[in-house]
């Protein structure tokens, strides 16, 4: 006769002394773990609960400026450093890890329309409701040396927007027209126009270098080639496009912040028809900012509120507003992709986590792991109602609320009239414009 | 992993002494599991085989082998190999990639997802879909990897030639294992307090007994430590324990009690009232209780809540278990019938005839594929719990009044004072137990214990714990159930446990059913958003290809060559049909007679013969007289019943006489209406000009009339666009005639 007994020796199981790690002996056989699904969702269910609860975004609000905060630039080489300019001429510069100002500019009469800063991180550069461009150096003066502009160029008309060049001593402002200066010189190296109109923003494309596209108040968004005179092409849509930001990962992809309410990303070849419309907002869109992945985009409002939007989604990933928070002027994403800044009309620049819930700081391994695997069952049961009710709630103010319940109705109501005249009407008379196409106008090359 | 590689280190250096001595051959390992194997490798090194041979090799010839290897994948292997295959010591692998899995034991770890998915339409859907298959397989092939280097090893009971497992007394068993386990067998003499239920904590460490007469007591059984004894002073009808050994359920006499381990009593449930039996489902933190009255009920101990009580109908509940993967409750009753509840329906989610006469005992096994019911027809049946077929059924000559599975699969059955243990149920039919026991009196309670080689009966006399080789579950999983866990460890588990507690809602007889997808809501909800929207988003219109000027154009090359091979074929059955026309040009008479048989034999016979051409007409010809021939018949038939019944011939007469008219009248209106409804298909019919006639047959292009040929497309009583599909003909009414190449088909 042969015969074995189960006989653990307990000293395998047990930790020696008070100081060891508890062993954990595992076994992966499913039948010692029954109800994996149901033990995942329930699992992904807390996960999600825990996420809203830790949902704590704001911050800090930097404040010191006299007057609305109309414009932004952030640092090339510090991470650190936010550079802020508002309606006043004045313009901050700020220590983010301190969260204090350490220098502040007088630098024009009347509004700081744009600023931006030189890609080796050096100087920057202004231009303001005094018909002027002005180049200030990134350090602050020595003891004794006087607050000046390394240089000062006078034009003729307005200066609304500047952007600079991502490799060459180049900029380019626009106003009445497009104009790429040199640094080294006083005049534009060239001007460039189609039609005659105020351009709210000029912005260089960050990978294919020379590609430059801008905004007029006559609904167009014009793409130029620095390397030609004359510029590329043009879409016109059915209402003003207030800024445009290039994709820093996709060279062909911008996003433009509309008035109707909209962002739309376009792909520069395909003009007809955007590749996305991102609709969330109930007021114009201000301001919109990629992340530096590429993959997310930032925008801020007139309703009092800015959205975090994944580039490939109709709608808003996440809202954040506060009580004090007025008219969203300018928004920026920093570059280490976990911040955002947004300057708001009540003279204050706020920032927040780009990621609402995630926990700051030194990270143990452990908890690492337990995040990673958060992530995980969240994504995995993503689609279940009660865990999607849960993940899209959010608590917005009474004024958004109403409105985006006002905006549904109505757009019901527009919706149920053309199902109407469709069904009505000859079959065929009444075609289906997809939502892409219904807020182009043209394109014109 | 790091215990896996330290293991695989181990192993490696054990294989590279044994290298040195030779290879020696297990002789005895005809039974031993790779388990096994490995282990006895690892002790002396007297067994080698294939696997940890070759583990043992690469660890051999390759000192700088990457620790991780495992974990990194075949990738990095491969880049490790490239590297190695010149070597810096010029030494190849003789065995390159990584060891073989064995396929079973990668399918143990695959989740099966009961259906099979449709094939995604987006590509990055589908993409993910294929990622996600890809990282679910290597991770089961980790997990069986793995299985070899546990710890443990299962217990086992062999008997030696000529010898009778079944006749190996218990004191033989613990004279023949070591000491620590010979103390695992034990009697305790409780006769004062009648027959004893009981139950094990769920890691196996706790024992809990429950006299009939109001004996209660808590030990810890492997150290002999009593935790607590006391008196309910009422009879004591089940006890469980909870979701930890820190709290017990008793059913008493008149209410259900909850005491904590010292015996302080915690909580008394008025409305529990009369219960008979007890079980309680550890994930769900559900407390399930029937009554003497015929009500189902479960209280979610972690709130003190009772979740739902369900009315059984189905008499006294004779017995009661659980299947422990799917956590539905079974119950048998004494009309023979097994049915599984959940707190969530209010009828039985299965109804089993399991047994002619009460079911006496219960079991599910541990997998939920199994249910054993024994009944008073003293039979043990055992049911396959997926398709509810009967797998094995045989006799006991006293009946098993009380049944258990072990972790493992062993089935214990009590009949009267003998305890039967089966090996797992295999193709032996009917089973032969493999170990007996005889108790000093008939049992009331039997459980296995969980994770030990114990198997626990209470009975009159007290309780008895019985060594069974080869029940428990050799290795645990620590995150689950740890019998050496500390106390700040139950602590911890307990909250964790409570966390991730499954609401009732969720308990359905299918456990993975929340991971699929609800393919009829999915298609509801589409339809409604269809129906909303007045056009279906989804669908994308279909790709065109621009056309081009310039260059080749591979569309119009494909459109010319499909123009030219039609031609063609146009071409070749023109001339094959001038051919026809030569050789016989059919008689007139003939193609009378067939129009009126066409007349007589209606619609469909019409079409088959301009189907079929040329050919049809001679079957047309021969159908028109089997229809005649049919209708004398019918017409004869009736008088011929008659005569042969010869009863009431009038009436009959009068009823069958009428039938053959009336079956010609309809006949006789068939091609009309047919024509009706056709869309006016016969223009034949439209020639009679019957009164019935629809005014759409005027408008008939005249070729039509002529030719024979069916005017599709029917106008406007049709709904558009269902002319032009049909095939090649008058795509409107009154509109041009259509192409002689199309119409060349139908000219006869």
């Amino acid at each position: 006769m042969r015969v074995k007994v189960l006989s653990r020796n307990p000293d395998d199981y047990v930790r020696e002394t008070k100081l060891d790690l508890q062993r954990v002996p595992r076994n992966y056989d499913p039948v010692l773990h029954p109800f994996e699904v149901a033990r995942e969702y329930v699992r992904a269910l807390n996960a999600t609960k825990l996420e809203r609860v830790f949902a704590k975004p704001f911050l800090s609000s930097l404040d010191g400026h006299r007057d609305g905060v109309n414009c932004m630039a952030k640092h090339p080489k510090s991470l650190s450093t936010v550079l802020s300019g508002a309606c006043d001429g004045e313009v901050k510069i700020w220590n983010l890890t301190k969260r204090q100002c350490i220098r502040t500019i007088q630098a024009h009469e009347g509004f700081v329309r744009g600023m931006c800063a030189r890609f080796c991180g050096t100087s920057f550069f202004t231009v303001g409701d005094d018909k002027t461009v002005k180049q200030w150096k990134m350090e602050s003066p020595e003891y004794g040396e006087e607050e000046e502009p390394i240089h000062t160029i006078l034009g003729k008309t307005v200066y609304t927007g500047i952007d600079h060049h991502w490799k060459e001593p180049v900029f380019a402002t626009c106003g009445h027209q497009v104009d790429i200066w040199d640094e080294q010189r006083t005049s534009p190296k060239c001007s460039l126009t189609w039609g005659f109109d105020s351009i709210s923003c000029v912005k260089f494309n960050p990978i294919e270098t020379y590609l430059l596209g801008s905004c007029a108040s006559d609904r167009n968004i014009v793409l130029y080639d620095m390397r030609k005179s004359t510029p590329l092409k043009k879409v016109i849509l059915n209402m003003r496009t207030n800024t445009l930001c290039w994709n820093p990962m996709e060279a062909f992809i911008f996003t433009a912040a509309n008035e109707d309410y909209n962002l739309y990303t376009f792909d520069m070849r395909f003009l007809e028809s955007p590749v996305m419309v991102h609709m969330d907002h109930v007021s114009a869109v201000l301001d919109v900012d990629y992340s530096p992945t590429g993959k997310e985009f930032v925008s801020a409002s007139f309703d009092k509120s800015i959205r975090i939007f994944p580039v490939d989604k109709g709608h808003s990933r996440e809202v954040y507003h506060t009580k004090r928070m007025q008219h969203v002027i300018t928004v920026k994403w920093t570059s280490d992709n976990k911040y955002i800044l947004c300057g708001s009309d009540e003279m204050n620049i706020r920032l927040w986590k780009a990621n609402a819930s995630e926990k700051l700081g030194v990270l143990a391994p452990r908890e690492k792991a337990a995040m990673n695997y958060n992530q995980k069952l969240k994504e995995k049961f993503q689609f279940h109602p009660q865990i999607r009710r849960i993940a899209r709630h959010r608590h917005l103010p009474k004024s958004i609320y109403c409105q985006i319940k006002e905006q549904r109705i109505m757009r019901e109501a527009r919706r149920r009239k053309e199902m109407n005249r469709r069904k009505h009407s000859k079959p065929g008379s009444v075609p289906f414009v997809p939502e892409r196409k219904k807020h182009i106008v043209a394109v014109v090359k | 992993m790091a215990a896996a590689t330290a293991a695989l280190h181990a192993l490696a250096q054990d294989g590279a002494a044994l290298d040195k001595d030779g290879a020696a051959h297990n002789k005895d390992g005809a039974h031993a599991s790779l388990n096994t194997r490995l282990a006895l490798h690892q002790d002396g090194g007297s067994a080698l085989n294939l696997f940890p041979r070759r583990i043992a090799l690469i660890g051999h010839a390759l000192p700088a082998l990457h620790p991780d290897w495992l974990r990194l994948g075949k990738w990095a292997w491969r880049v490790h190999m490239a590297a190695m295959a010149g070597g810096v010591s010029g030494r190849t692998d003789p065995f390159p990639g990584p060891a073989p899995v064995p396929r079973a034991g990668v399918k143990r770890f695959l989740r099966d997802s009961g259906e099979k998915a449709p094939r995604a339409v987006a590509p990055r859907l589908r993409w993910h879909l294929k990622n996600l298959g890809i990282r679910e397989k290597s991770a089961a092939e980790k997990a069986a990897r793995w299985e070899p280097l546990l710890p443990e090893e299962p217990g086992f009971l062999e008997a030696g030639p000529g010898q009778d497992s079944a006749r190996i007394p218990q004191s033989e068993i613990a004279q023949n294992v070591d000491i620590n386990s010979a103390t695992k067998r034990f009697e305790l003499r409780l006769e004062q307090f009648g027959p004893y239920r009981l139950d094990y904590s769920r890691n196996g460490r706790q024992l809990l007994l429950g006299g009939r007469r109001g004996h209660v007591a808590a030990l810890d059984w492997a150290q002999r430590r009593l935790l607590s004894e006391f008196s309910v002073g009422e009879p004591v009808r089940d006890i469980r324990w909870l979701h930890s050994e820190a709290l017990l359920a008793v059913a008493q006499r008149r209410y259900l009690h909850v005491y904590d381990s010292q015996g302080l009593e915690i909580h008394v449930l008025p409305e529990f009232q009369g219960i008979l039996h007890l079980e309680f489902l550890p994930w769900h933190f559900l407390l399930a209780a029937v009554s003497d009255r015929g009500v189902l009920r479960f209280l979610d101990v972690s709130e003190g809540r009772a979740v739902s009580s369900l009315r059984l109908r189905c008499g006294r509940a004779a017995a009661m278990a659980q299947s422990p993967a799917s956590a539905n409750v079974l119950l048998g009753h004494a009309n023979g019938v097994v049915s599984m509840w959940t707190p969530s329906t209010e009828e039985p989610v299965l109804r089993l005839l399991a047994h002619r006469g009460s079911v006496r005992g219960l079991a599910a096994d541990a997998a939920g594929r199994l249910l054993a019911t024994s009944g008073l027809d003293r039979k043990i049946r055992i049911f396959d719990l997926r398709n509810l077929g009967v797998l094995q059924e045989w006799g006991v000559p006293a009946g098993a009044a009380l049944l258990d599975f072990s972790q493992r699969g062993l089935l214990a059955a009590a009949c009267g004072d003998l305890l039967q243990i089966y090996p797992k149920l295999g193709s032996v039919s009917p089973p032969r137990p493999f170990l007996c026991h005889r108790l000093p009196g008939p049992a009331r309670g039997l459980r296995f214990c969980p994770f030990e080689d114990v198997l626990g009966a209470g009975h009159g006399r007290g309780f008895s714990s019985v060594l069974v080789p080869g029940a428990g579950e050799p290795n645990f999983d620590a995150l689950e159930n740890n019998p050496y866990r500390s106390r700040r460890q139950r602590q911890e588990w307990e909250v964790k446990a409570l966390l991730e507690k499954i609401p009732a809602e969720l308990l359905t007889p299918d456990p993975a059913l929340l991971g699929r997808v609800d393919g009829a809501a999915l298609e509801q909800k589409r339809s409604d958003r269809i129906q909303r929207l007045g056009f279906d988003p989804d669908s994308q219109p279909r790709f065109r290809p621009r056309r081009r000027l310039k260059g080749r154009d591979p569309e119009r090359r494909r459109r010319q060559q499909r123009h030219q091979s039609l031609r063609a074929q146009i071409q070749k059955s023109l001339e094959q049909k001038e051919k026809e026309k030569n050789e016989e040009e059919p008689p007139r008479k003939k193609r009378k007679i067939l129009q009126k048989s066409g007349k007589k034999m209606g619609e469909k016979s019409q079409k088959s013969m301009k189907k079929k051409g040329e050919n049809s007409k001679k079957m047309g010809e021969k159908m028109g007289e089997k229809l005649q021939k049919s209708r004398k018949k019918m017409g004869e038939n009736p008088q011929k019943s008659m005569k042969k019944k010869g009863e009431n011939p009038q009436k009959m007469g009068e009823k069958m006489g009428e039938n053959p008219q009336k079956s010609m009248k309809k006949k006789g209106e068939n091609p009309q209406k047919m024509g009706e409804k056709m869309g006016e298909k016969t223009p034949k019919n439209q020639e009679k000009g019957e009164g019935n006639a629809p005014k759409k047959g005027k408008k008939l292009p005249k070729n039509g009339q002529k030719t024979g040929k069916k005017p599709q497309g029917g106008g406007r009583g049709q709904k558009g666009g269902a002319g032009p599909k049909l095939g090649g003909g008058t795509p409107k009414l009154g509109g041009a005639p259509p192409k002689k190449g199309a119409l060349d088909r139908f000219k006869k």
